[in-house]
């Protein structure tokens, strides 16, 4: 347990010693979203429809744009072997790894994404709703994309294979995060959607941190 | 017959390849013959559908593909697995030669879905929970090959190819319902693939030969592509370098040559 809360608290400090590369993240989300309306038009109808598909996507996105970090500067600084040889299980390494990388990914966004929804004219019970469902999906994007980062560490061009292999997997969070949100602004209890993502974020951080590990042994070989 | 076939003996490439050799030819004659007699049952004797005319007769490729493409991606993480879990170099050379067929066949049933999409539906496409979670298939397929091509060293391709192709065939059925549920929330069951089991014997019959003929041409194509892939990995090796002494025309001027 230890070793968890100590991973995690070293690569938050990493990261706080670059807020330059976290904030690049959420402006990543700021742009994509505000692109859409300039595309599509100013229509708050049919912004209002969009909001949840783009919202969840630009979110999605955005997460999957920090993985190549999640292992990289530790692999080529060499404190990853050190890691992998310490005396605990890697998956306990790598499920601090992906805890911590949703501290400065999915949880920003999940506070950040409340105010985009503001620029779609969401409703006050759906922004809290989108918030809700960030929160509660961007834990497993972080567990299914620690197994991308790892299998592509090393690689020539291995952050646009990166997105080759995650995003497939990414699809049934987005269903059911933008369906919650869906669910909410048509008046449908939001329930069975968030359940769903809640049981995917379970499933995600239980196993992902072990297949991600065991793609990080294959890496150090 | 009580003669026990060792099993292991021909997970050494060098025991495979010859074998794969021989079993070649049979796997394409095979293919051939219900190839014929499927689309002969298909083509000429099925009848024509009272309610979709002759435009049906595409699902006598379309079905087989379909099944192919999905049958291939289980195949090709059974072979993962054993790969990881008995460290066999030829599981993952059976993985690396069964990725490309898969693709072809996802291809292949996307493509007729949309020729048969096309006069029944009116539309090329439609975001059917089926088709799109075949499209995401075909996207997994992508991932397997770009993260096996972009590792140099093969046996690390191998691993890396295995555990992806493993976290996949866990995730496809999360994928499938979570793409059928969407679709019955977002749009009305407006249309519907399933036509019910009231297809004719003879059309059902034609479907089957079909899918095996696909079956035996994967086969074939598959071990003719390990075959290759064996003889590029191997290629360091004495028995890889006799044999490709034995039956180049060239090499036997090389060595009077020599002498």
């Amino acid at each position: 347990m230890n070793v968890i809360l100590h991973i995690i608290a070293r690569d938050l400090r990493l990261a706080l010693r670059r807020p330059a590369d976290l904030a690049s993240v959420l402006f990543f989300f700021i742009i994509v979203a505000s692109l859409f309306p300039l595309g599509v038009g100013p229509e708050t109808d049919l912004l209002r429809r969009l909001a949840p598909g783009v919202l969840w996507v630009g979110a999605l996105l955005a997460t999957m744009l920090s993985l190549p970090r999640m292992f990289a500067d530790d692999f080529y600084d060499g404190a990853l072997e050190q890691l992998a040889l310490a005396p605990y299980p890697l998956g306990f390494v790598v499920l601090g790894k992906t805890l911590a990388h949703w501290l400065v990914s999915g949880l920003p966004l999940a506070i950040l994404a409340p105010l985009l929804g503001l620029q779609f004219d969401l409703p006050g019970d759906t922004l809290l709703i989108l918030a809700g469902s960030i929160l509660l999906g961007t834990p497993a994007l972080s567990g299914i994309g620690a197994i991308g980062a790892a299998l592509t560490l090393g690689l020539r061009g291995g952050g646009v294979l990166l997105s080759l292999l995650v995003l497939p997997l990414y699809i049934p969070v987005l269903i059911f995060g933008a369906g919650a949100v869906d669910a909410s602004m048509s008046g449908i209890s939001p329930n069975a959607h968030l359940f769903l993502l809640a049981a995917l974020t379970v499933g995600g951080v239980a196993f992902a941190p072990w297949a991600a590990a065991a793609a990080l042994k294959i890496a150090l070989e | 017959m009580t003669m026990k076939i060792n099993w292991y003996k021909f997970s050494a490439p060098s025991a495979f390849y010859p074998l794969a050799g021989k079993l070649i030819p049979w796997f394409w004659a095979l293919a051939a013959l219900f190839g014929v007699v499927g689309l002969w049952l298909g083509l000429l004797v099925a009848p024509t559908d009272f309610q979709q005319g002759e435009g049906y007769r595409i699902i006598f490729v379309h079905v087989g593909a379909s099944w192919m493409s999905m049958f291939i991606y289980v195949v090709m993480a059974f072979w993962a697995a054993i790969g990881l879990a008995f460290n066999t170099r030829l599981s993952g050379m059976m993985a690396a030669a069964l990725a490309p067929t898969g693709v072809l066949f996802t291809f292949v049933s996307l493509w007729t879905g949309a020729f048969w999409g096309k006069p029944m539906w009116g539309a090329w496409w439609v975001w059917d929970a089926r088709m799109t979670s075949e499209l995401i298939l075909l996207f997994l397929y992508i991932g397997f090959i770009a993260l096996t091509r972009a590792i140099d060293d093969p046996r690390r391709a191998d691993k890396a190819g295995a555990l992806l192709a493993l976290v996949g065939v866990v995730n496809i059925p999360i994928i499938y319902f979570s793409v059928k549920w969407w679709n019955t929330l977002h749009q009305g069951a407006s249309v519907s693939l399933s036509k019910g089991s009231s297809m004719a014997a003879i059309m059902l019959w034609g479907m089957l030969f079909c899918a095996l003929a696909m079956w035996m041409y994967t086969i074939a194509v598959v071990l003719t592509r390990a075959r290759g892939i064996i003889l590029e990995r191997e290629r360091h090796t004495e028995w890889v370098k006799t044999l490709l002494t034995q039956n180049a025309p060239i090499a036997p001027i090389a060595q009077a040559k020599a002498k």
